[in-house]
């Protein structure tokens, strides 16, 4: 059985709150990206631009570079009413990769995993096991998940043990 | 006897013999069989003891709906109690045990419960144990607790591991006999993602045993093509083993998948539970045979037609050398033909119905058996075993006309559709008065989130008995050649004239010991409710939840009641439909994973250091570090005192941090706290107050001015995340149009408090920023660099000392700690914990949210008016706090207590006030809300609310000592350290 | 348990992903207001058996709070719809009317 990985992405992170108008063209122009769509994430493995709500997003970055980007934020946004703050301590990133990433991320979410409902490039806000998670599809065999810190241990391993328990062959 | 014949058993593989233990004798069974096939083939066919009278029972059933072969499955950690022998696969060194018997299943002393059956009648647990009283401690309850319950829990942990799967699918098929198949591969070929399971490890269900002609080829085959076909489709999922267990709201279905019960070697989970959303769930679920209601019908040896038919086709198993068979249907007649066309002798077959002329019957006669229209069994001889039965008329008393030797009854009171998912979540029944059945009514099915119905049903569950109609119904038109039946005739007792002897030996439910007399018993007692009556007797309520024994005593209610069947109705249909696994409810859930903890940033150096632990919330927060061979105590008392002396250090990362912004955020803050936070300078900070509508206190904390548009607002270790939805909450849906926003950035910083006369030396030996009184003065902030790490340094104070909180990013959080260890190596700095810090902000007389608070307290009544900025028109709870109950100045107030000779006073200890109520209770005037051994000062503190408590200074008071005695304690001022302030503004 | 869909982000959540808080369209009483208005404000709810409002948060999602029309009896959802509004929109109450001809809730029909 070939192996699922779980292994943490170091990543600086921004949030970005405010009108999507004004603010998700700073966010666009500071960070090189398209603003996304509803519940979508633009970009790539190294910058991305993601949907989290109706007014923020989350800005992906290489770790360090979360500050300076705030920074620029703050300025391109002045008497733009906003929040825009360097996140990056308080989440950890997992990315996840195997053949059945799917099914280990449908062992612990009540959320529609499958390819058809969860494709490339939408990020789900949902539940894992009993913790509070975002995810998205990275690559074909690859999900990239985002917890809260203090929980990132459990959610590692919980993460684990539904990785260890095999493929349910579903998807 | 049961035996194995020689040849047959469509399921069994001969070539794989498998041995196994019952009650530790060593049996041998085929790869193929269930335990119990297995246990038929060795003639084991005493299985377990009833519930109430220990009465011995065997097999009735093959399936899932068996009341009476409950055994113990594994050994050790691998233990399950309860578990149905004819849903156990049977493996190589399975182990089994019977239960609810004592010394042994052949000899149970509590059979003796049986003599007693006339004593023991419906409602028995409600009349018989009422008097005296003092026998219910001494005779009864013991008496009761021995009897009662089936298996013994398991001794270990469970060695096996479970796992959740959500999927959500288009539609589910909810069974793999020939309808389930015909549904699936219509669905399939309209191109519909499709899930279909299985209970049994097998496909095609009855169909396969009865054989019908379908499409031309045998049913086996048919099943096997039609399983080829849906194998090709990608948008078909199959599982056997997989059992629906229940239909919940808007669409959700619970599915059992037992993945390695039947090879427990195998690695990954032994259970999985599936929870699917589906839009919709097509239930073909087949039906369920009834048993007759006949004297000695629970006699080991009495099985199901059904089931008799199943045992000897699938593997190969004689129930006896002489089988009578007994039934008030057509359908019967295939047991009798295929007992007589593997060479058995069926004497008799006793048909209930006055003619019989159908095609079965005629083939019956046709091979020479004796067929008796007309006829009742009166009573079955035999107590471990069938011996024989005597026959009489059916429309008679239960006179005996004949005895008939026998060592096996098969007996077939007709079907009835397994409706039970149908019914989970709502959907209504009709009654079939030609089959005698209930099925689902397809113009009351369960509906969903938008008014749609939420399961369909086809096939046998549909009432569509035969084959043909069955597939029909499913959506295959097939040519289908078997015989036709002709109607049956309800009967539901057996003969119809019985008396009273004979009905306390009907039993309806096996494993309860229900009995028609029962039923009978409590419609005459006034339980005209179906639902009632299955309370008074507990029909149903056993753990097969009355698969075989609804539809009877229903009927049975009905005739006593002279009511109409539909009239009297059916009781609930409730999930599971078979048990499932506490395991697979757990899932994931267990040991290290059984709910998350949260760490924070140092928590592994807590960890490493003695760390024993408060649990608030999620989070681990040490209570206190333990040196070498110190006690909690010891351990709080050293740490206290190093605060006071020199310097502390607390790891407060947990606390909420919750950053407000934007231009109308001091207005919004202004309401959310009882003071004025949009008057806080930049720079500085302030403490605050949070209460909710109705007034009452629910959080507190510093709250920082970080820039113009800017506040920091700190909360408790448990408040963050419902303080930042409670501002989300009115931000949204109250205060839409102000320009808030708000970012809960707890997690993004660890924060650690720095206490005690040395800790501005402590700062300044990391250096980087000018912590001095002048630059930073009490209640203000900076930012800056402190020992190279950017940081936030919060000049508040919890601990009545000098104080600095100081908030790096938390991945930089061990850094800090470490940092502050070793700079404050010089003057001894100590990690305390949360005790200590307790008992400091107790001797300072500073409030916990909490401690002092549960929900009912409010400000004032903690003397904190003066945080509560009186002008202001308007902030959440003002209104309520005018509320006249809470304007009374008879509630209880915040003092602190002092007890006689300095002893700790009794958490939650109540102060008595003089006289009694009305249960001889003491009155109250007062409790103690927080209670420490204080260091500092040597003997015990405590804070307590008392009625005009702030008025009664220096008055000795009786405190509760938890032993029916009393304490004395004098009220005193709650702020006993540094009431001046000198110490922590220093 | 319950699927609901969220209106701010369109997700369809199932209920262990949404945080329920009570009854939709109360009207603050705040300073000023009597003791009656008070307590019809605190403590007074309409627990119908039948079309309620009610006010739910996306909890394990977008954070959002939204309103939803629900039959309490056959759990049936006549739709959701942003928070931001004091009382349900036309669209929803047509819903209603559909299944419950003449309904009424509070001041709403």
């Amino acid at each position: 059985m070939a192996e699922t990985s779980i292994y943490r992405v170091p990543t600086g992170m921004v949030l970005l709150r405010g009108e999507f108008g004004a603010v998700g063209e700073a966010a666009a122009h500071v960070a090189g990206l398209d603003v996304p769509e509803q519940r979508r994430i633009t970009g790539g493995p190294e910058r991305a631009l993601a949907w989290m709500s109706p007014d923020e997003l989350m800005l992906f970055c290489a770790p360090g570079a979360a500050t300076g980007l705030a920074q620029a934020l703050e300025e391109k946004l002045t008497g733009v009413h906003h929040l825009a703050l360097d996140v990056s301590a308080m989440r950890v990133r997992f990315r996840v990769t195997g053949p059945f990433v799917r099914e280990v991320l449908a062992k612990l979410s009540p959320a529609d995993v499958s390819p058809a409902a969860l494709p490339e490039g939408e990020v789900r806000r949902s539940r894992l096991g009993q913790v509070p998670a975002a995810f998205w599809a990275s690559g074909t065999d690859s999900f990239d998940v985002v917890c809260f810190r203090s929980v990132s241990d459990y959610l590692e391993e919980l993460l684990a043990h539904s990785a260890a328990a095999g493929p349910v062959g579903f998807f | 006897m049961s035996a194995r014949l020689p040849t047959g058993g469509r399921l069994l593989d001969r070539s794989q013999p498998l041995d196994f233990t019952f009650d530790g004798k060593r049996l041998h069974g085929y790869a193929g069989d269930t335990l119990a096939s297995a246990l038929l083939g060795q003639g084991q066919m005493l299985l377990g003891r009833s519930f109430k009278y220990h009465q011995p029972r065997g097999l009735v059933a093959s399936g899932a709906e068996e009341p009476n072969a409950l055994v113990g499955l594994g050994e050790g950690a691998f233990f399950e109690p309860n578990q149905r022998a004819t849903a156990a696969e049977l493996h190589a060194g399975l182990t089994a045990t019977s239960q609810n018997h004592w010394p042994s299943l052949e000899h149970d002393v509590g059979a003796v419960n049986s003599a007693l059956t006339r004593f023991l009648p419906a409602g028995f647990y409600y009349k018989t144990f009422l008097w005296p009283r003092s026998f219910w401690k001494h005779v009864y309850e013991p008496f009761i607790r021995q009897s009662a319950g089936l298996g013994k829990p398991p001794q270990e942990a469970d060695g096996s591991t479970y796992e959740h799967f959500h999927v959500h699918v288009d539609l589910v098929i909810v069974g793999g006999g020939i309808s389930g198949l015909a549904a699936a591969l219509t669905a399939g070929r309209e191109g519909r993602e499709v899930l279909l399971i299985e209970q049994t490890a097998h496909w095609g269900g009855r169909a396969v045993v009865d054989a019908p002609q379908i499409d031309g080829q045998s049913a086996e085959d048919w099943v096997k093509s039609a399983l080829q076909e849906l194998e090709t489709m990608a948008n078909v999922r199959m599982r056997t083993r997989t059992m629906a267990s229940g239909l919940y709201d808007h669409g959700y279905l619970m599915a059992y998948e037992r993945v390695s019960d039947h090879a427990p070697a195998t690695p990954g989970p032994r259970h999985r539970l599936w929870r699917i959303r589906a839009e919709e769930t097509r239930l073909a679920t087949g039906a369920l045979e009834r048993p007759l209601s006949f004297a000695g019908n629970d006699v080991p040896g009495v099985m199901l037609a059904s089931a008799v038919r199943d045992y000897l086709v699938n593997w190969a198993i004689s129930p006896g050398d002489r089988t009578v068979v007994v039934t008030n249907n057509d359908d019967a007649y295939r047991t009798a033909l295929a007992l007589y066309r593997a060479g058995l002798a069926v004497p008799v077959i006793v048909d209930a119905r006055p003619q019989v002329t159908g095609a079965l019957p005629q083939a019956a006669r046709d091979a020479g058996i004796r067929v008796e229209p007309g006829r009742a069994i009166v009573k079955v001889d035999g107590k471990k075993r069938v011996t024989g039965v005597e026959i009489g008329l059916q429309l008679g008393e239960g006179g005996a006309m004949e005895h008939i030797a026998c060592d096996a009854v098969a007996m077939s009171g007709g079907w009835s559709p397994a409706v039970h998912l149908w019914s989970h979540c709502g959907g209504k029944l009709t009654w079939d008065e030609a089959q005698a059945l209930f099925r689902p009514d397809a113009s009351r099915p369960p509906r969903g989130d938008k008014g749609q119905p939420i399961a369909s049903v086809t096939g046998t569950a549909n009432g569509h008995l035969g084959t043909a109609a069955a597939l029909a119904d499913a959506g295959l038109e097939l040519d289908v050649s078997e015989p036709a039946e002709e109607p049956m005739a309800p009967v539901w007792i057996m003969p119809q004239g019985a008396g009273p002897a004979l009905k306390r030996k009907m039993f309806l439910d096996y494993q309860n010991d229900v009995k028609v007399s029962d039923v009978e018993l409590a419609a005459r007692e006034g339980y005209e409710s179906v639902e009632h009556a299955k309370r008074y007797t507990t029909l149903g309520m056993a753990t097969d939840q009355g698969k075989l024994s609804n539809i009877n005593g229903l009927a049975v209610l009905s005739g006593a009641l002279n009511a109409a069947i539909p009239a009297t109705g059916t009781t609930t249909f409730r999930p599971p439909y078979t048990p499932i696994s506490m395991g697979s409810i757990a899932g994931a859930a267990r040991g290290p994973l059984f709910q998350p903890v949260r760490r924070t940033p140092i928590h592994g150096w807590h960890e490493a250091n003695g760390a024993t632990w408060e649990p608030v919330g999620q989070w681990r927060r040490p209570y206190a570090y333990l040196k070498g061979a110190e006690d909690r105590h010891t351990a709080v008392t050293r740490e206290v005192q190093a605060v006071r002396n020199s310097v502390g250090l607390l790891d407060a990362s947990t606390l909420g941090k919750i950053v407000v912004k934007g231009p109308d955020a001091g207005r919004f803050l202004d309401m959310i706290y009882t003071g004025r936070p949009s008057s806080i300078a930049v720079g500085k900070c302030r403490y605050g107050l949070i209460c909710n509508e109705n007034g009452f206190l629910v959080d507190d904390g510093v709250v920082a001015r970080l820039a113009e548009d800017t506040w920091l607002c700190h909360t408790t270790t448990g408040g963050a995340e419902h303080i930042h939805a409670h501002m989300e909450d009115w931000l949204q849906c109250e205060w839409w149009d102000w320009q808030v926003y708000t970012a809960n950035v707890t997690e993004e910083w660890a924060q650690v408090a720095v206490a005690g006369p040395k800790a501005r030396a402590v700062l300044e030996s990391l250096g980087g920023m000018d912590v001095s009184k002048a630059a930073l003065p009490f209640m203000t902030w900076a930012e800056g660099e402190l020992g190279g790490l950017p940081a936030r340094v919060f000049r508040i104070s919890f601990s009545g000392e000098l104080s600095y909180e100081i908030a790096v990013p938390a991945d930089r959080g061990m850094e800090l700690w470490e940092a502050l260890l070793q700079a404050g190596a010089a003057h001894g700095v100590t990690p305390y914990g949360t005790e200590a810090m307790h008992v400091l902000r107790a001797e300072k007389g500073f409030i916990m949210i909490g401690e002092e608070t549960d929900g009912t307290i409010i400000p004032q009544d903690l003397n904190l008016g003066w945080a509560i900025a009186k002008k202001k028109e308007d902030y959440l709870g003002k209104r309520a706090q005018e509320r006249p109950h809470m304007a009374d100045p008879k509630r209880w107030k915040l003092v602190g207590l002092e007890a006689d000779g300095g002893a700790v006073l009794p958490e939650g200890a109540y102060i008595m006030a003089p006289g009694e109520n009305a249960n001889g209770q003491r009155h109250t005037q007062g409790r103690v809300t927080s209670t420490y051994y204080s260091p500092t000062f040597g003997r015990g503190i405590a804070m307590a609310l008392l009625i005009h408590g702030p008025d009664r200074m220096g008055e000795m008071v009786e405190v509760t000592d938890g032993q029916g005695g009393a304490i004395t304690a004098r009220v005193c001022d709650p702020v006993l350290y540094d009431r001046e302030g000198e110490r922590l503004d220093g | 348990m319950l699927i609901l869909t969220c209106p701010c982000c369109g997700v369809t959540a199932d209920e262990t992903e949404l945080a329920g808080g009570g009854e939709a369209h109360v009207r603050r009483a705040g300073p000023g207001a009597s003791e009656s208005e008070v307590e019809d404000y605190l403590f007074m709810r309409e627990n119908p058996r039948g079309p309620h409002f009610e006010r739910w948060r996306h909890a394990y999602g977008c954070g959002k709070w939204f309103l939803a029309a629900r039959d309490t009896a056959t759990l049936e959802v006549f739709g959701t719809y942003p928070a931001q509004t004091t009382e349900p929109p036309e669209h929803i109450r047509a819903a209603i009317t559909e299944r419950h001809p003449g309904w009424r809730w509070r001041d709403f029909s």
